[in-house]
């Protein structure tokens, strides 16, 4: 027949044309003789019209078959160049990641400040509010209204640096936060549940373990009933969630002007959790801070009875736990403020 | 304070593991610092030196034959010289392990036979003199083990930390007080005595007290036939183990009885003092006097002396003994003195002086006025067991003493304070066997006596302090309250942690210099303060200057880290600056400070930096205004931050002569703001504006605009001309050119329109458009650039 033959041969034709296309844009180009009305196939179409019925049956369905085989052929040659470009173009994007150049970009916080933030969490999950004040204090502030009066023996504790005001020994650098609560208790009624992290001062030359400005953090609890009980309680609950379950504290009889009964404030070795190390000296234990219940002097000094309310105070420094938790060796490393040295927490 | 487990026993049988003992003094409040067992030192023996003779082979060391008892002469050779013929020391036989773990073995040194080692008291672990062989007194049996001769064996030397309120631990005997007490063994405190004879105290010694209020009691007595020699071995190897050395036979029982009774005392040479006499006075004003230590030193109405009859002051009270009447070689008679101080002239008089002395660490907080007689009859037993005669008698002359405190306790108040549940009776029975003497009279009250050995004891809770030491600080129940708020950081804190956070995350290190400056930082950072505040004691004078700003310290990091190699740093500081006192203040105008500082970098960095400080804070209001005078800063490439019209801050870049001062080759981009300042301000919060489903609109308008103009008074402009429909405002580019002239150049901004409720129109867009053309041209003298 042919007719039929005719249209294997524009078939055959077609199907040359679809797999001599080597790019999808020369297939696209090539789309209207392949299948198109003024193509070889098409043609025929458009032909079957003058055929006998009988034939154009048979011609027909030859002829549907055919063009949708081609038109198969035709799909599968754009689905193929299709992926063959997107794999050229990936070929050509393709990118060795582990070349890159380490820039995370991000700056840090000082460890300090990192260290002022945990703690200043965990104490606000308990129920604290966080207290400041100035750095400037007068002698009334950091002494005298702890029931240190100027002649005590004890003011021998802190080596204090003074200020040049004309105002005698009056102004001086805080030698502790604690001038902090005092303006709490002054300006809040009790219940007071607060901290008062920050800078504070002494007359010390700098070593690995001293400078004459360093930072610490204080807590004060005013409230009715408030017990020395009260006062071992929080301290552990601070240990364990600061510190981690497996580290416990105890308290040590003291002495501070402004708390009595007063303690110290140990906590377990957090290299030694407690078994005895070099670093804790085979005892079990690190020396943190002081603490005790405020001396009813203090109270009465900002004007709270002290037989109605009662209250704990502590107080350790925040710099040391930095340096522990890092295993920083010198203090003074922390505050060269050199690059090499911030970006590595 | 350190003491020995021997010396403690003398007052109580306190019996225990050594370690045990120790943790139970920490939890009596005195910390073990140290603790020090001595081994039995098996072998070491008392060996007399017969000879010493040079090494034929060797400078080093010499040959030294010493007596082990049996006359018999044997060798040792020795890198030490000290020792002379006749003197005992102690030898290390064959066989003995030293405290370091040495095997002493029979060696030849240098071809010369060694029949064992001679010892330092510090290879003895005997004390830390290592410069020479220990020289034993010469009373040490010869051929006897050591430790036995010095009572030594398996003794405890506990080094313990005292609290200024306990002047009763700065005893042996008052440690031993509270450690009985813990342990639930008697203490017993003997009461000395010792035989008299020859010419009565008060025929040659008197004493007045002229001020009362310094001196509350006088006890003396007097010693005759007294050779000032060596004391004991025992008396001399526990001063030298406690801390204090060896002088002599007089100044060593001095000592001895003020570590083991917490009691100062002094001797005179009697023979120096005319008349025997002895008074007590305020000194006069610039009364001087030469001290023991040979140091003159000049004194004040406020302190007091001891005078002698002719009223010459021959010692300060309490601090230290003149040097005109002190005990000689040739000595005979002694003046015993054993006096109370009241607390506060001796702490002031010390203070001022620089001169602490461990008798006035002791009377300063607090001795026991008491036990002055005890203590002077200690004195004596152990001068006369050296073989001193006593003359019968004591002076004891009485001043103003304070009475023992009687305190009302409510157990009540006790578990109150404590959070216990205790009796009154168990109260009492905590406080008794320290010293306090307690008497119910009601169900709740104990009437208590406070002891004379606790001045520091005064009020209710002090007691209850003593209650809680020997309850036990870890037998307190754990309790844990609860505040009825909750916890929260305030506004501020928590806005200056989000500020932290965002410059942390666009690449900025934290920095925290200290905050004292040198006296020229100021100048070399071009910055001209009035009277900054400085510090009147600072250690070291580059400490001096309290900074009145930021930019000094952070130029100091900016210079440490390019001397290092650290080029191109970011970096940011949040802390106080101090400036005078306004007005009336006492105290410095002390505000909260944000510096950001950019390494190698040109203005417009400290500018993008801002705008991410004022983004992030969500400032309104604050405006940069250009400046050619802003301090430390580059003349044209620096602005002030406005608040209203208040400067609260600057940036721009830094004056590139302060960069050089600072020995900084890079440029360095800075803004420094004054943190309270503007978080002070309407800030944050913003009101929501809906978000329009309508498209916007853009449109770019460039105008050449003279220098003269800043960009921003452009801005505003626009801003207050395009009115609500404007979501957006950009500059996106500025351009300078000869066809725009010389002192202009081209700004363009992108201007996104919107309205909330409509597309908008080409006509509307049209309007707004031309009005800002308008309004530009008409206010700012620029032109629309075609």
């Amino acid at each position: 027949m042919a007719v039929s033959e005719d249209i294997d041969a524009a078939a055959t034709a077609a199907h040359g044309l679809i797999s001599g296309a080597a790019t999808l844009d020369a297939l696209k180009a090539a789309e209207p003789e392949i299948l198109g009305k003024k193509s070889a196939l098409g043609q025929f179409k458009r032909a079957l019209g003058g055929l006998e019925p009988d034939e154009r049956r048979v011609v027909g369905q030859h002829l549907n078959a055919v063009r949708e085989t081609v038109s198969e052929a035709l799909d599968d040659r754009r689905a193929e160049l299709a992926a063959g470009e997107r794999r050229a173009q990936f070929e050509e994007e393709r990118m060795d990641l582990t070349e890159v150049p380490t820039d995370p970009g991000l700056g840090h916080l000082h460890l300090v400040t990192q260290t002022v933030q945990r703690l200043e969490d965990v104490f606000v999950g308990m129920g604290f509010t966080v207290s400041e004040g100035p750095e400037v204090e007068t002698d009334w502030y950091n002494f005298e209204a702890l029931n240190l009066p100027k002649w005590h023996p004890a003011r021998s504790m802190w080596d204090t640096l003074y200020l040049n005001l004309d105002q005698g020994d009056n102004v001086l650098l805080r030698t502790h936060t604690s001038p902090v609560q005092v303006r709490v208790m002054q300006e809040q009624a009790p219940p007071i549940y607060t901290i008062c992290p920050g800078k504070v001062f002494r007359r010390d030359t700098a070593d690995a373990s001293h400078l004459p400005a360093f930072h610490q953090i204080e807590g004060l609890v005013v409230d009715e009933g408030i017990t020395f009980g009260d006062l071992a309680g929080t301290l552990d609950e601070f240990t364990s969630a600061y510190f981690g379950g497996a580290i416990k504290s105890r308290l040590r009889p003291s002495f501070f002007p402004f708390t009595e009964p007063s303690a110290e404030f140990d906590i377990n070795c957090v290299i030694c959790e407690g078994s005895g190390c070099q670093t804790c000296q085979r005892t079990g234990w690190i020396e943190l801070g002081g603490c005790g219940m405020v001396h009813p002097n203090v109270l009465s000094n900002v004007g709270i009875d002290p037989e109605r309310y009662t209250g704990f105070a502590f107080g350790f420094g925040i710099d040391r736990l930095a340096l522990m938790r890092h295993g920083i060796d010198d203090l003074r490393d922390m505050f060269t403020n050199d690059v090499r040295f911030l970006t590595q927490f | 304070m350190k003491v020995l487990l021997s010396w403690l026993r003398e007052f109580a049988p306190i019996e225990g593991d050594p370690t045990e003992l120790g943790e139970a003094m920490s939890m009596l409040g005195m910390a073990v610092e140290s603790m020090e067992v001595f081994g039995s030192l098996d072998g070491v023996i008392v060996a007399e030196v017969m000879a010493t003779r040079p090494h034929p082979n060797a400078d080093r060391i010499q040959l030294v034959d010493v007596d082990t008892g049996d006359g018999v002469a044997l060798q040792i050779c020795c890198g030490a010289f000290n020792m002379a013929v006749g003197d005992r020391v102690p030898l290390a036989t064959i066989g003995t392990t030293m405290p370091n773990g040495m095997e002493i073995a029979k060696r030849r040194m240098r071809g010369e036979e060694s029949n064992g080692m001679l010892c330092s008291a510090d290879e003895l672990g005997l004390g830390n003199d290592h410069d020479g062989i220990y020289i034993l007194p010469a009373e040490v049996e010869l051929g006897a083990q050591l430790t036995e001769q010095l009572g030594l064996g398996g003794d405890v030397l506990y080094d313990l930390e005292i609290n200024p309120n306990r002047p009763d631990a700065m005893s042996v005997a008052g440690v031993a007080r509270d450690l009985a007490a813990h342990l639930g063994v008697p203490f017993m405190m003997p009461q000395w005595s010792v035989g008299e004879s020859g010419e009565p105290v008060e025929d040659v010694a008197s004493v007045t007290i002229h001020d009362p209020q310094l001196c509350g009691r006088f006890v003396a007595r007097v010693l005759r036939d007294v050779v000032v020699g060596e004391s004991p071995a025992w008396m001399q190897l526990r001063l030298s183990l406690c801390g204090m050395r060896p002088i002599n036979s007089v100044v060593d029982v001095s000592n001895y009885v003020m570590l083991e009774l917490g009691t100062p005392n002094h001797t005179y040479d009697l023979a120096k003092v005319p008349n025997g006499h002895l008074g007590v006075r305020r000194a006069s004003e610039s009364e001087e006097l030469v001290t023991l230590d040979d140091g003159m030193r000049t004194l004040t109405g406020a302190d007091g002396v001891i005078v002698d009859d002719t009223d010459s002051a021959i010692g300060i009270a309490g601090v230290m003994g003149g040097a005109s009447t002190e005990i000689s070689d040739i000595t005979t008679e002694v003046l015993l003195e054993l006096a109370w101080w009241w607390p506060r002239p001796i702490a002031e008089t010390s203070t001022r002086l620089n001169l602490r002395s461990e008798a006035s660490t002791r009377f300063e907080r607090g001795t026991d006025w008491a036990l002055n007689v005890n203590a002077v009859n200690r004195f004596c037993d152990l001068m006369a067991a050296q073989g001193a005669t006593v003359a019968p008698g004591h002076i004891d002359v009485w001043g103003e003493v304070p009475s023992r405190a009687v305190v009302e306790l409510r157990t009540s108040r006790v578990n109150h304070l404590l959070g216990t549940d205790m009796s009154r009776d168990h109260v009492a029975s905590l406080l008794e066997p320290i010293g306090f003497d307690t008497e119910p009279v009601e169900n709740d009250v104990l009437v208590t006596v406070v002891p004379s050995f606790r001045p520091d004891t005064t009020t209710e809770t002090d007691i209850i302090e003593e209650v809680a030491r020997h309850y036990g600080y870890a037998t307190i129940a754990k309790t844990v309250p609860r505040s009825p708020d909750a916890g929260h950081l305030s506004a501020y804190q928590q806005e200056r942690r989000d500020l932290r956070a965002s410059l942390a995350g666009a690449g900025f290190n934290e920095i925290i210099p200290m905050p004292f400056l040198a006296p020229d930082a100021l100048a070399r950072t071009g910055l001209s303060i009035d009277d900054p505040v400085t510090l009147a004691n600072p250690l070291a004078a580059e400490e001096g200057v309290l900074r009145p700003s930021l930019l000094p310290g952070v130029m100091g990091v900016v210079a440490y880290n390019e001397s290092h190699r650290n080029l191109g740093v970011r970096l940011f500081e949040i802390g106080h600056i101090f400036m005078p006192p306004r007005g009336d203040e006492i105290l410095p105008d002390e505000t909260e400070w944000l510096a950001i500082a950019i390494a190698g970098a040109q203005a417009d960095a400290a500018k993008r930096a801002w705008d991410l400080v004022a983004g992030r804070l969500g400032l309104r209001g604050v405006t940069v205004e250009n400046r050619d005078d802003v301090a430390g800063m580059h003349p044209t490439r620096a602005a002030a931050l406005l608040a209203d019209s208040t400067k609260v801050g600057m940036m721009g870049e830094v004056d590139p002569g302060v960069l050089a001062a600072w020995g900084i080759s890079q440029r360095v981009a800075y803004v420094e703001v004054q943190l309270d300042a503007i978080l002070s301000m309407p800030h944050g919060d913003r009101a929501y504006r809906l978000v329009s489903t309508h498209p916007s609109s853009d449109i770019d308008l460039a105008f050449v605009t003279p220098d003269a103009v800043p960009a921003s008074a452009v801005e505003s402009t626009l801003r207050a001309t395009a009115g609500e429909r404007l979501m957006s405002l950009r500059l996106f580019d500025v351009f300078r050119g000869a066809q725009l002239g010389a002192d202009s150049r081209s700004i363009a901004f992108t201007l996104r329109l919107q309205a909330a409720d409509h597309t908008l129109t080409e006509d509307e867009i049209g309007a707004i458009r031309q009005n800002c053309i308008d309004a530009v041209e008409a206010r700012h003298g620029a032109m629309l650039r075609a």
